[in-house]
Formats: structure tokens, C-alpha cells, sequence
């Protein structure tokens, strides 16, 4: 009986060792053939269009890929300004709402708490043709502004702060500070900020690529070639003038996968502990 | 004392201004403008001029009846379902197995980062990745069926419907299941261990602890999960888009890229495209209404309910003491 048991046991932990590792492979194997394929030629491509092993036509294929419309540094740049500017925005101004709901006895406060859930939820997508005209109306399409500054009102962002500074603040210390002089701004800003740190990395990580991966509302409101941001950029890879390029289009993938990658693997600690509490969120 | 507390109160409103003006600019009012513009005549590139239509509801009868719109409804429901029941699954297995105190998964951190990982990466660059791979005759996908001896002719994946769709429901599992799995499992640890411990001194088996304990007490955050990735699924649009531009025979095009059709690419249809919104947002609404019924404060409801019942206990009592009177 017990040695029944323990085989099956064994045969249990087989089957979960072979599906994760199972997850694994299919996580990763789109990523390798990508990166393989993007040093391979397009004749190598089609002769066999899987290779575990890199080839030696990445100049080439890097040659083909700026040759045309494909700008990845000019597509770069746009998305680091948009997503930086939008993640200050987001972790600042949320956080100094969220102090605001918990530092204050207001007599709206908890009205304006429930509100912030009630929208939480609204996707930018439905609203995007009065934005669009709004802003056409405004001339602001071909600016980064409306990308950016949106990001000041992120409803899941302060409901996420509040979580955690109703936590972790103690009134003692404002009031404290409130002894010695100082000022409500300047104790936000010198005191509140620092102990709010770790919540505000976390924040900052997901808006940051938040941003990034966005596509609808750049697209929307981006006309202008110079102003493409990174996802922009990928989609013109689906054009016709790429069509028989497969190493270039592979190559070009590669490359804006790349700087996510960097980011991930350096901070996946993090990023996978803040999903775990952000659990309620997005 | 009081006073001080009241002579502070006004920096909540205050600092509160920046969020309150970013919101009222850049969501209240496109909602609004949205909600007018369905009501209008406005399309045409270039045009912001508008005015409101003889029967201000013949957007919304447009819409409704047009065979695109019902057909987008229609698959971006398909496309959904079929994604989140396996994604479900899924990630209650893995949950099942990574917090089984009893035999322990080793490299459980690296495997998270794995699963999770599709999740932070571009969908607009997936979306054209698979577009690559499932490339036809030759794509990596149809060489590694035929090798794997899966099929012995490569498929032309993307010219039939059922398979396009099947790939964008697959490419959404893949992106989010980890992302599932890791809101579950930290579910799974925010419950009282006393329950764990309770039920293995009880001599439960890990299958038992998982149905009987675990799955009961997941219930709220599963339900969430449920909601907010429907929600997030009605918006799918980047990589329905990207992927095959709402193709094969519009088998893979969803209510959002269906939007975008009717503004962007050609027609400029504003109005008809506000009018499609606006139908979503209703959508949408009702939906986050049940998110916001499931994490409002349930203490705080409890108490108000309980002065309500009070309340009207103590009238009732009132009217028995003044008929009594009487």
C-alpha cells in the first residue's frame, strides 16, 4: 500500500515537473527563434525557418531593416520621453492624492474614494473619439502632451498607494513635523515621499510599461513619421515592404523586445511581487 | 484639538485638485463629447463641426443592425471565452501545485518569471511574432508540426477562420495566464494558514484541501478576475489588429478594432464610431458595477445596513408605541 503510494506520488510530481517545464519552452520558444532568426538570412529562413542556433547575417539584416521606414532609435526615443513623462506623472500625483485621502478628515473623502473605484474601471479605448476631436479641436494631435498628461488621474494607482500608506503611515510623524514648522507641501514631498518609496517603485515599473506596450492612443493621435512611438514603429513591420524580408522583420521584433527583456530580467523580483499585491488591479 | 484637525482638512481638497482636473479634461469630457458626437452627423476627416441628427437615435440603429458590428460582438465574445476558460484552469493548477506545502515544486521563481514574462512584452510585437510563425507553406510553426510528425502538410493557419481565431484566443492565454496564476496564488497565501492547518490535521488530502478549503475561499478573487478580464478582453484591440487586421472574412475582428475601422482607417465615421463606444461603455459600466459591488468596503456596507435595519426598527417600534397610545 505505502509503496503504491509513494509511486504514485512520483508519477504525480512527473506530470508537474513535465507541464511547467512544458509552460517554459512554449514562454520562451517564440522569443528564441525570433533572436536566431533576426542574425539569419532570408534564404536560410526559408529553407528551415527553425534554428536553435544563430546565424551570421545580423549586419545585413540590420542594413535591410533601416533601409526603410523602420527608424527603431527615432521610435525609441519617443517612447522613452511619452513613458517617462506619463510614470512621473502617475506615481506623483497618485501618491499626493492618496495622502490626501488618508492624512486629511475631509468631508468628502470617502464620496471621493468610492468615485475613484467607480472609474477605475473605464478603459481609454471607449472614450477615444471624443479625445481624438477634443484634441484634434485643440491641435494637439502630433504631441506627446495628451499621452502624458493623462497619466496625472490613474485611479488604480491611488487606490494601489492608499492600500499601502494606509499601512505603513503614521500620523505621529506628520504631526511631528507639523511641530517643527513644516509646511503640508513640503512635508509630502520631504517626508511622505520617501517612506512611499517601495510602493512608488513598484508603480512606477508597471506604468512605465504600461506606457510603452501602448498602441491605440499613440496611433490615434500620432500621424506625423518622426513622432512614432515603439509600438508604432513594430507595426509597420506588417507592411508590404517587409514582406519577403524575414530576417529583418525578425530582427526588428528582436529589437524592441530587447529593452523589456533588460528591464524584466533585472527586476522580475519586484515586478512579479508587485503583481502579487497590485492583485486587485487592472 | 478639533479645530486644528478641521484647519487641515482643506489640504485633502487641495491636494486633490491636480487629480480632479486631469480627470475632468481628459476623461469626463471625451465621454461626454463621445456621447454627443453618437448623437451627431460629424464624419469626414478634418471636420469638427457638427449637428445633431433628425433622429438623434439613427447611430445607435446603425450600429445595432449592422452586420460587422454584431459579427465583431460576436467574436470578440468567442475570442474571450475560449481564451479565459483553459487560462482559468490553468492557472488554478498551477496554484493548486505552487502552494502544496507537501511536496514542493522546485525552481517555483524561476517558473513564475517564465509564465509571467509574455505578459510584459509589446502586444503589438507579439501579435506580428506570430503572424511570422505561423507563416505559411514555411513558418517555424508548420516546420515544427511536420517534424514533430503532427501534420505531414504545412496548415495554412490564417486563411481559416477557425484557426485565426483559435490563435488570437492562444496568444491571449499565453500573455495572461501567469499574470492569472500570480493573483491567485497570492489569494491563496493571504488566507488564515489555521485553515491549512486545521484541515491537514483533519487528514484531508491535498485534492480535498484544494476543492473543500482553497477553491470556496478564492471565490471573490476569482470572480474579480473574471470581470476584470472580461472587461480587459471587450478592449481587445492590438493584437486582433496587428495580427491579421481583423481577418480572415473579419473572423478575428474585434468590437474595438471595429471602432477603430469606422474613425481611422477610411471612412471617418465619427459619429457611427461614437455611437459603437458608447454602446461598450455601457457594457463596460454594468460590469465594473459588479467590481465595484464585490470590493466595496464590506465592513462599512454591513454597519450602514445594520443602522438602516435600526432605523427602522426603532420607526416601527414608534408607530406600534403611537397606535398603542391611540
Amino acid at each position: 500500500m505505502r509503496v503504491k503510494s509513494n509511486k504514485s506520488l512520483y508519477i504525480g510530481k512527473i506530470i508537474k515537473y513535465f507541464v511547467c517545464i512544458f509552460l517554459a519552452i512554449l514562454s520562451i520558444f517564440p522569443f528564441w527563434i525570433m533572436l536566431t532568426n533576426a542574425t539569419r538570412s532570408t534564404y536560410e529562413i526559408q529553407q528551415n525557418s527553425i534554428s536553435l542556433i544563430p546565424s551570421t547575417y545580423l549586419l545585413d539584416n540590420i542594413r535591410v531593416l533601416l533601409g526603410k521606414s523602420f527608424n527603431p532609435l527615432k521610435g525609441f526615443i519617443n517612447s522613452m520621453i511619452i513613458s517617462t513623462g506619463a510614470t512621473l506623472c502617475t506615481v506623483y500625483f497618485s501618491s499626493l492624492t492618496a495622502y490626501a485621502l488618508v492624512a486629511y478628515d475631509w468631508r468628502l473623502r470617502q464620496p471621493f474614494f468610492t468615485f475613484i473605484l467607480a472609474v477605475m474601471m473605464i478603459p481609454a479605448q471607449v472614450t477615444s473619439i471624443g479625445f481624438y476631436q477634443f484634441m484634434y479641436r485643440v491641435h494637439m494631435t502630433n504631441n506627446f502632451l495628451p499621452l502624458i498628461l493623462p497619466a496625472i488621474a490613474s485611479p488604480a494607482t491611488v487606490f494601489f498607494m492608499r492600500q499601502y500608506l494606509l499601512a505603513t503611515l503614521s500620523i505621529d510623524i506628520v504631526n511631528s513635523a507639523r511641530i517643527d514648522g513644516a509646511r503640508e507641501f513640503y512635508i509630502f514631498n520631504k517626508i511622505i515621499l520617501p517612506i512611499m518609496k517601495p510602493a512608488v517603485a513598484t508603480q512606477a515599473i508597471f506604468s512605465f510599461v504600461g506606457s510603452w506596450n501602448n498602441l491605440f492612443m499613440p496611433l490615434i493621435l500620432l500621424t506625423d513619421n518622426d513622432k512614432y512611438t515603439m509600438p508604432i514603429m513594430v507595426s509597420l513591420l506588417r507592411g508590404d515592404i517587409y514582406k519577403t524580408e524575414f530576417g529583418s522583420v525578425y530582427l526588428g521584433l528582436s529589437l524592441t523586445v530587447l529593452p523589456l527583456f533588460v528591464i524584466y530580467f533585472m527586476l522580475s523580483k519586484y515586478i512579479i511581487a508587485g503583481v502579487a499585491l497590485g492583485g486587485v488591479k487592472e | 484639538m478639533r479645530r486644528k484637525g478641521l484647519s487641515y482638512a482643506k489640504y485633502g481638497y487641495i491636494f486633490c485638485i491636480p487629480f480632479v482636473l486631469a480627470f475632468l479634461i481628459f476623461s469626463l469630457y471625451p465621454i461626454i463629447y463621445t456621447a454627443v458626437i453618437g448623437f451627431t452627423d460629424l464624419k469626414g476627416l478634418g471636420r469638427t463641426d457638427f449637428k445633431i441628427l433628425e433622429n438623434p437615435f439613427q447611430n445607435f440603429i446603425t450600429i445595432i443592425k449592422n452586420a460587422s458590428f454584431q459579427q465583431s460582438l460576436k467574436n470578440t465574445i468567442i475570442i474571450w471565452v475560449v481564451n479565459f476558460i483553459p487560462q482559468i484552469l490553468i492557472a488554478l493548477l498551477l496554484t493548486a501545485w505552487f502552494t502544496n506545502h507537501r511536496n514542493k515544486i522546485k525552481g517555483q521563481g524561476a517558473f513564475k518569471v517564465l509564465f509571467y514574462m509574455p505578459n510584459i512584452i509589446t502586444a503589438a510585437t507579439i501579435a506580428i511574432l506570430f503572424y511570422s510563425l505561423f507563416g505559411y507553406p514555411k513558418g517555424p510553426v508548420n516546420d515544427l508540426f511536420m517534424m514533430l510528425g503532427i501534420t505531414d502538410e504545412p496548415i495554412y493557419f490564417l486563411i481559416q477562420k477557425s484557426t485565426a481565431r483559435g490563435i488570437v484566443s492562444f496568444i491571449q492565454f499565453w500573455m495572461w495566464y501567469g499574470y492569472t496564476m500570480i493573483v491567485l496564488i497570492s489569494g491563496v497565501l493571504g488566507m488564515n494558514p489555521e485553515l491549512f492547518e486545521a484541515s491537514e490535521i483533519d487528514g484531508a488530502t491535498s485534492a480535498q484541501t484544494f476543492f473543500f478549503i482553497t477553491l470556496p475561499n478564492l471565490r471573490t478573487i476569482l470572480l474579480y478576475t473574471l470581470i476584470t478580464s472580461l472587461i480587459g478582453g471587450l478592449n481587445m484591440f492590438d493584437i486582433p489588429r496587428l495580427f491579421l487586421l481583423g481577418g480572415p472574412d473579419n473572423a478575428t475582428l474585434t468590437t474595438s478594432v471595429f471602432i477603430y475601422n469606422q474613425a481611422f482607417s477610411g471612412s471617418y465615421m465619427y459619429n457611427r464610431a461614437a455611437a459603437a463606444s458608447m454602446i461598450m461603455f455601457v457594457i463596460i459600466a454594468i460590469l465594473s458595477g459588479m467590481i465595484f459591488y464585490i470590493m466595496r468596503d464590506k465592513d462599512a456596507a454591513q454597519l450602514k445596513k445594520f443602522q438602516k435595519k435600526q432605523q427602522k426598527a426603532l420607526r416601527a417600534a414608534e408607530k406600534a408605541g403611537r397606535r398603542a397610545d391611540g
